[in-house]
């Protein structure tokens, strides 16, 4: 009868470890929501932010942030799936392949606000990229990189070497089995890849500090000439983040309503992150359903 | 009863050949796999390869069409029409279109039943509908998967039952109309009854193809192959006639083997 004790205790005691986490998460996220969810209007979401007097915005971070991890992706994505492809698919297994491993291994480890630092004296200092959204791409694209390599690795891996003898003994060349056939087996579970990533580059406060600046001029959304500094799309100008936002008014804001405008902003964040999250699976849900068919 | 340590049958003239291997050399690494393998396969027959767990037989099989490329230093000649296949100058990727495989666990695409037939077609340059549609009939029909399906071919192939799923990869694979059909024990994760409308399936086949198969169960190698050969411990040590090699074993290894004292 021990056995059944012991188990018994055992699988008490992982309910218990497992409840504590969610009971974590939930007063964490409650706390977050429920001090940001009534500073939420439609006004808040889309005027601009205001330095000395209440009743400012997020509307400009919040575009910033969302057209910089677009920007992000843009740069990162065909990057990471090409790395990655070449590392499940093509390396030899030696002493080169485990040297890249271990390097983006170690990249992906590195302190964001490394990233941030590294950044403002590459792309800002000797590019010459200024404080820009640009800057900020490129450095939040060296935050990423590898873990979305490593994730889309995951991802070609978990699909079986059945599916690629399957497609060679049929004749078809390496490549087209990489590309037509295990790529898009591997689609839906590199879109939730991707799109995690995002919530985590979305997030992204340190590489931006010094990248992307920490001001927030304002934008005449009626300008979609890329050149003008008042454009939203310009990449050249600077661009305060949500989570860079959230960063400066605690640390300092003088606008009265700074508490206010922090809770609000940081319930978008998390609520923008959750949203990202909700989509990571749905999408991949349907595309592995559409992709194959089921 | 008197026996040898091999006996390789060897065929007239008049018996056409698929596929000759010539002092077949296979290693992984140092670890020697095949050392010198002759064997040849007989064209519109079933050849079955039967031997112990590590005798080699899977790895002779999957050198036949260089599945092994980068995995195994194959050295040797493997001829098909006139051609050493084991050469630099050969296109792999034509030469497969001619040598399919079908592998043990049954690998459908993730894409629906018809997509899995026509996918390697179109990438070996068949586009026309009308043709592709035939080509898919045909293998399906051959596959005798064709009843179980028609009705269904733009449902996905993962929702295919085990034995569904290995015959749509035989149909997969003579789809392209190949010579040569090598089988690595395709029936090993099947119940009984799919194995046993696979073997159907397969005696079918051998009118138009020529077939080889790894196989562990030796009442199917019985069943269906007209020729058999036995691997012991990366060799040859018996190939004959099917009927022959199991009431009259002539190597004292194999009569071990089939009767069930060893391995």
């Amino acid at each position: 009868m021990n056995a059944k004790r012991n188990d018994k205790i055992a699988t008490g005691l992982l309910y218990t470890i497992a409840g504590i986490v969610i009971l974590i998460l939930v007063l964490l996220l409650g706390f977050i929501i429920i001090r940001g969810l009534p500073q939420l209007s439609w006004s808040f979401l889309t005027s601009p932010s205001k330095a000395f007097s209440s009743g400012g915005g997020i509307g400009i971070q919040l575009f910033n942030s969302l057209y910089l991890l677009i920007l992000t992706m843009l740069i990162s994505l065909p990057i990471a799936l090409g790395a990655s492809i070449y590392l499940n698919e093509y390396a030899k297994p030696g002493m080169i392949t485990n040297a890249v491993r271990t390097m983006i291994e170690i990249l992906s480890s590195l302190p964001s606000v490394v990233v941030g630092l590294f950044g403002f004296l590459l792309f800002v200092v000797q590019l010459n990229l200024s404080f820009s959204i640009l800057s900020g791409a490129l450095a939040l694209t060296v935050f990423n990189l590898p873990l979305l390599t490593r994730s889309i690795e995951g991802s070609l891996k978990a699909i079986s070497n059945d599916q690629r003898n399957g497609g060679l003994a049929l004749g078809i060349s390496k490549w087209e089995t990489v590309t037509k056939i295990i790529l898009p087996a591997a689609v839906p579970s590199i879109v939730s890849g991707v799109i995690l990533s995002a919530g985590r580059v979305f997030g992204e406060a340190a590489a931006l500090i010094y990248t992307a600046g920490q001001s927030a001029p304002a934008l005449n959304f009626a300008n979609w000439n890329p050149f003008n500094i008042d454009s939203p799309i310009n990449p050249m100008r600077p661009a305060e983040t949500l989570a860079v936002h959230i960063w400066k008014i605690n640390s300092e804001g003088i606008m009265p309503d700074a508490t206010a405008v922090s809770a609000g902003s940081a319930a978008v964040l998390i609520i923008v992150v959750l949203l990202f999250n909700l989509l990571a699976r749905w999408l991949g849900r349907a595309l592995y359903k559409c992709l194959t068919a089921a | 009863m008197e026996t040898k340590d091999r006996y390789i049958l060897q065929f007239n003239s008049d018996q056409e050949i698929a596929l000759e291997t010539k002092q077949l050399k296979i290693f992984y690494g140092d670890y020697e796999a095949i050392s010198a393998a002759d064997l040849q396969i007989p064209r519109f027959k079933i050849t079955a390869l039967i031997g112990a767990s590590g005798s080699g037989k899977s790895t002779f099989l999957r050198s036949l069409n260089r599945m092994n490329d980068g995995i195994a230093n194959v050295q040797g000649q493997i001829w098909y029409r006139d051609l050493d296949l084991n050469t630099k100058q050969i296109d792999v990727y034509a030469m497969r279109r001619q040598i399919g495989m079908v592998f043990q666990r049954p690998n459908p695409f993730p894409k629906s039943i018809y997509e899995n037939i026509t996918f390697a077609l179109e990438r070996h340059g068949i586009t026309d509908k009308k043709q592709l549609k035939e080509r898919v009939e045909t293998a399906l029909k051959q596959a005798a998967l064709w009843d179980e399906v028609k009705d269904k071919l733009n449902k996905s192939a993962l929702a295919l039952s085990g034995g569904q799923a290995q015959r749509l990869c035989i149909a997969r694979a003579i789809a392209l109309q190949p010579d040569i059909l090598l089988l690595d024990e395709p029936a090993s994760a099947l119940d009984p009854i799919s194995t046993a409308q696979l073997e159907e399936t397969l005696i079918n086949l051998k009118e138009h193809y020529t077939i080889v198969i790894v196989t562990h169960n030796l009442p199917q190698a019985a069943r269906i192959s007209d020729y058999t050969a036995h691997f012991s411990q990366g060799t040859v040590i018996e190939f004959n006639d099917t009927k022959d090699m199991f009431t009259q074993p002539k190597v004292a290894l194999t009569n071990e083997y089939i009767s069930g004292d060893f391995g």
